[in-house]
């Protein structure tokens, strides 16, 4: 497969065993900037552990894991950095990062890629606020010079906790939480527990998106505010977006490129139209003898 | 060569008593997910009863035969035991079934420290030693001036562990709560469904654990012939490390286990240094918690993303 | 009874039916009570029942207890009668009754007015017991309450880092209060350093083993990081122990030099605080000054955990708590948080430690047991994990509380000469332990208030927050 210039994350050959299972099977794909991309497949196909392996929350038995800040050039240096060794490489315009070599907090903080979870990861005591301030932990941590500072009192911390406020305040409205700023996550309401979720991983300022099912367990009016969200997540913050999703509207509405994952292995990649009418991936469906999945499919073409 | 024989077969002996209060432990953790605290001490206050009794038999009612009185220490050490950790579990951890983590961790602990100076308050806290219930030796060979013996008592020791051990794994393996135990330790909401009184199965188990530590604590008073109120906390952390090191939820594990923490103790006493005998032991416990914290048979922990 | 007074005006059917309903109650509850009083019969038998004692020729012998245990036994028979009549009736009453919506307007100003309160009862306490007992009847109330206390009270806050607020499992904190006292005690003897040197030295010599300890252990979760810091506490104590060249063991530590007041010693001298002061010479000012310095350390704790609980490091202990794969998900690195959660909590304990062994003049293994590691847990979990004002309160009512069964001499004049209350103080404290917990498993104060705000501070109730899973 060629790079194209606006590759922002390359996956390739990616193998995830767990003891004899083989979760995800030589699994190669492209995530293009500015771009949503929607990872389908049916259950147990191993998209969530896919996730896991770009995020660095596990380590992938084999692949590569690219990912680019910066100008498409830096890919020059794909070959160069995987025989360094090293984690990244950075350049005058841009670095690249391999994900596979870093731990999940590095990938989240230096790669910047941010992640929700299919069920919903929230700090449930904390305020819908406190969430989306602890999410600006590394900058603020920054700013309180590792903490000395803050406890002096100094007043650049001041100025950033503001700053951090003021992000926090502008997600809350933007998801239509701000009357619920002061109200501990775990009371709110499914739809705007996900919907937090997805603004706390935003303030981490990722360049890269990873849902894992946004809309699952949301009625059909929720789930057309999260295509709305997610459409201005693409084009006002110009973030991409990778996502898992079983809701066959939500992918084909808003997704610009789909891959179809079956046993770990790709069966269909490309565009919405192009894979609801390819024959493998309705048979992985159709295939599955399940109801839910029939109907999930004749949805989808 | 002898002198290291010798301590094999003293530290299996010592093994089988740490490897049937561990029992005790993996039991109940892998039923209700708690460390039971207060085990160690029940153990050692079937120590004292189990030398209650010796003295009610031999004082009181005058029984001579070795036997007689092993066997009625046993039972009576068996059942008031089995008894008072009934009432422990339904008492101190039952109420917090379900709620805050931490809660029931803190109740076993106040469960420990009451159950020793309750024993200390009752018994006075002086060492209780008795005279020598068993006495007499194999001696296995002699070579040189050392002989290698096996006293009669280790045999016994050897003997009950082992046919209770066959007894409890049948317990467990064959009957009906055995089922209901391992159905509660995969998913206790599931198994009520299916019609297991959850309730009960914890209570048996309690009881179950009780009686073990309770053959523990006899042969304990058999082997050394004294006992203390202070007696519990440091054999517990020790039953507690052979059941980790066995893998913490596997019977054989804690078996296994215990009979390799009471090799350890034992050659480390005997070769290095026996002032820090107990180090050893903690020093096993954070060693194998921090490198293998599944144990040798236990199933390894994956985290769910 | 209550259910014959509530239905008297309904005419005598009822009447009588409600008779036959509260015979019926009384069968069930007199069958329940005997039940529980076999039951204690059979707990009690062995060990109350009987006593082992050495006679002369020093062989052990049995005497009997039987007036004892049947008394015991019947006053828990008549206990569990009791209970089972009036509670479960008490409670019906109470849950009908309707929650006000409001708490009412007394409760909110006492909410308000109480901490600052509080913090003025303590820093006038000394001078308030000298002035209502003078000097020398003072001493018992400022050392074993308010020191003893106000110790607890530091060592609480200090846990509470680690385990309220980052939700770390720690059963070996005690092991950093003796690194703190021993730090203090072998510098101050060999090298004859001066106490406020050796404070932050001992703190910081105390949180250095708070990383040392801590990392190893850190990835483990829940009570299996209870279980590792407990034998790494043991550990400790073991080598204080054996180690006899350098701490001399058992024997501990003595004529370890206490703390002057700006380098005026505490003593009778001519250049010593009460000649200084021109005051006649008493032990009394040294207590004194000592309650000040153990005030004011509890109190820097309190500030600086309240501090950091706003900076983002105390955010992200919190975080840490409540879920800690979210909270690598945003970039967050869980083992320096964890790590900076364990080193100050270990700091902290260390600056109490040096204290200690400044205030004691003495110290030896026997004070660092696990007993106090469990003690300090139960101060921070009763008191609700991660309120400082519960944490506070729970400290004065555990240590309080067993200080006073140390003052119970007057059980000796009803049981006899040969009653030590003192000896019931751990029973006391183990049977609280259980009792509370089974009450109030969240501890006193369960609800967390939020380190931010944007319109109004709401608490939050305790069922949300997570209790952290290690």
């Amino acid at each position: 497969m060629p790079l194209l210039v606006d590759t922002l994350l390359r996956v390739e050959h990616l193998t995830m065993r767990f003891g004899g299972l083989v979760a995800v099977d030589d699994l190669s794909f492209d995530v293009r900037e500015g771009n949503i991309t929607a990872l389908i497949g049916p259950n147990g196909a191993g998209k969530t552990t896919v996730f896991n392996c770009i995020t660095g929350f596990y380590k992938p038995s084999e692949g590569r894991l690219g990912l680019r800040h910066g100008k498409p050039a830096v890919w020059d240096a794909l070959e160069p950095l995987t025989d360094s060794g090293a984690r990244r490489r950075v350049h005058a315009d841009g670095t690249l990062f391999l994900l596979e070599r870093m731990p999940d907090y590095l990938v989240a903080r230096q790669a910047r890629v941010a992640r929700t979870f299919q069920n919903i990861r929230l700090f449930p005591g904390m305020t819908a606020l406190e969430n989306l301030i602890v999410a600006q932990h590394n900058r603020l941590m920054l700013a309180s010079g590792y903490t000395l500072l803050g406890v002096l009192g100094f007043p650049s911390y001041a100025r950033a906790e503001r700053a951090a406020m003021e992000r926090a305040r502008a997600w809350l409205d933007r998801i239509g939480l701000l009357a619920r700023a002061d109200d501990p996550a775990g009371a709110l309401a499914y739809g705007a527990q996900r919907r937090l979720e997805i603004a706390r991983a935003m303030c981490t300022q990722p360049v890269l998106l990873c849902l894992d099912e946004p809309a699952a367990g949301l009625n059909p009016r929720e789930s057309a505010e999260l295509n709305q969200l997610l459409r201005t997540i693409r084009d006002e913050d110009g973030v991409s977006v990778l996502l898992i999703e079983h809701d066959m509207s939500v992918v084909m509405e808003i997704s610009d490129h789909v891959i179809v994952l079956d046993y770990g292995v790709k069966i269909a990649d490309g565009a919405p139209e192009t894979v609801r009418n390819d024959a493998k991936v309705i048979a992985a469906y159709l295939g599955l003898g399940d109801e839910e999945a029939k109907i999930e499919a004749e949805i989808g073409s | 060569m002898d002198y290291f024989v010798q301590q094999i077969i003293n530290g299996v002996t010592l093994g089988s008593i740490y490897g049937l209060i561990a029992i005790g432990y993996t039991m109940v953790f892998g039923i209700i997910g708690m460390v039971n605290f207060a085990h160690g001490d029940v153990f050692m206050t079937s120590a004292f009863i189990a030398l209650i009794t010796f003295l009610i038999l031999t004082t009181l009612f005058g029984i001579t035969s070795i036997a007689v009185s092993l066997f009625i220490m046993l039972i009576t050490a068996m059942l008031f035991t089995s008894l008072i950790n009934w009432a422990i579990e339904r008492i101190a951890y039952r109420p917090l079934r379900g709620s805050f983590r931490l809660a029931p961790l803190i109740s076993a602990i106040g469960m420990s420290i009451f159950l020793s100076n309750f024993v200390q308050v009752s018994q006075g806290p002086l060492n209780k030693s008795i005279p020598p219930i068993v006495q007499g030796e194999f001696v296995l060979f002699r070579h040189a001036s050392y002989p290698v013996t096996l006293s009669y008592k280790q045999v016994i020791i050897w003997g009950i562990t082992a046919v209770l051990l066959a007894a409890f794994w049948f317990l467990v393996a064959r009957t009906r709560l055995g089922r209901a135990q391992r159905a509660c330790e995969q998913d206790q909401k599931m198994a009520a469904l299916v019609g297991i009184d959850v309730d009960r199965t914890i209570a048996a188990t309690f009881v179950i654990a009780a009686a073990l530590a309770a053959v523990a604590g006899t042969m304990y008073v058999m082997y050394y012939g004294v006992v203390s109120f202070a007696d519990g906390f440091v054999p517990g952390v020790k039953a507690f490390t052979a059941a980790v090191l066995g893998g913490i939820g596997s019977l054989p594990g804690a078996v296994v286990g215990g009979l390799l923490i009471g090799l350890i103790e034992t050659l480390w006493s005997a070769y290095f240094s026996i002032d820090y005998k107990d180090v050893a032991a903690f020093s096993v416990l954070a060693i194998t918690l921090i490198f293998l914290p599944q144990g040798l048979f236990g199933r390894p922990d994956v985290e769910k993303v | 009874m209550t259910v014959l007074a509530n239905s008297a005006g309904k005419g005598g059917r009822v009447e009588e039916g409600a008779i036959a309903r509260d015979r019926n109650r009384f069968v069930a509850a007199a069958t329940d009570a005997s039940l529980t009083a076999l039951i204690a019969f059979g707990l009690f038998l062995p060990l109350i029942g009987f006593e082992t004692v050495q006679n002369i020729n020093e062989v052990l012998v049995l005497r009997t207890r039987w007036p004892f245990l049947f008394s015991l036994v019947a006053i828990i028979g008549a206990g569990r009668l009791a209970y089972v009549l009036v509670v479960p009736p008490w409670l019906a009453r109470r849950a009908a009754r309707p929650i006000a919506a409001e708490p009412p307007a007394w409760r909110v100003a006492v909410a308000r007015w109480f901490v600052p309160c509080a913090i003025g009862f303590v820093v006038a306490y000394p001078l308030m017991v000298a002035w209502a007992l003078g000097l020398r009847g003072s001493l018992k109330w400022i050392d074993n309450f308010g020191i003893q206390i106000l110790i607890y009270v530091m060592l609480g806050w200090g846990l509470n880092i680690v385990v309220g607020l980052a939700g770390l499992l720690d059963l070996g904190y005690v092991a950093f209060y003796a690194v703190g006292a021993y730090s203090y005690a072998l510098l101050a003897t060999h090298f004859g350093l001066a106490f406020w040197i050796l404070l932050p030295l001992a703190g910081i010599l105390a949180s250095f083993w708070g990383i040392l300890l801590g990392f190893p252990v850190l990835r483990l979760r829940g009570d299996y990081l209870a279980i590792v810091t407990l034998a790494f506490g043991e550990i400790i104590r073991m080598v204080l122990i054996n180690w006899v060249a350098l701490t001399n063991g058992y024997a501990g530590i003595s004529g370890i030099p206490r703390p002057s007041f700006f380098g005026i010693p505490f003593n009778a001298d001519d250049n010593g605080f009460a000649a200084v002061f021109g005051l006649p010479f008493s032990p009394i000012y040294r207590t004194i000054f000592l309650y000040y310095i153990i005030m004011a350390l509890a109190l820097l704790t309190c500030f600086v955990t309240v501090r950091l609980r706003r900076l983002p490091v105390g955010r992200a202990w919190e975080a840490l708590r409540e879920d800690e794969i979210a909270c690598r998900s945003l970039g967050i690195n869980t083992t320096n948080t964890k790590l900076t959660a364990f080193a100050m909590g270990a700091m902290f304990a260390g600056f109490a430690g040096s204290f200690f062994a400044a205030r004691q003049s003495f110290i030896s293994p026997e004070s660092f047991t696990f007993l106090e590691s469990a003690t300090i847990l139960s101060i921070v979990v009763l008191g609700g994990m991660g309120s400082q004002l519960g944490v506070a309160i729970a400290a004065i009512v555990m240590i309080g509380g067993t200080e006073i069964t140390r003052q119970l001499d007057f059980l000796k004049e009803i049981f006899g000469p040969t009653f030590d209350p003192t000896q019931y103080r751990m029973l006391i404290v183990g049977f609280a332990m259980v009792v509370i917990m089974v009450w109030r498993p969240r501890g006193l104060i369960t609800t967390r208030a939020p380190s931010v705000y944007l319109k109004v501070r709401k608490t939050i109730a305790a069922d949300l927050v997570k209790e952290g899973r290690g």
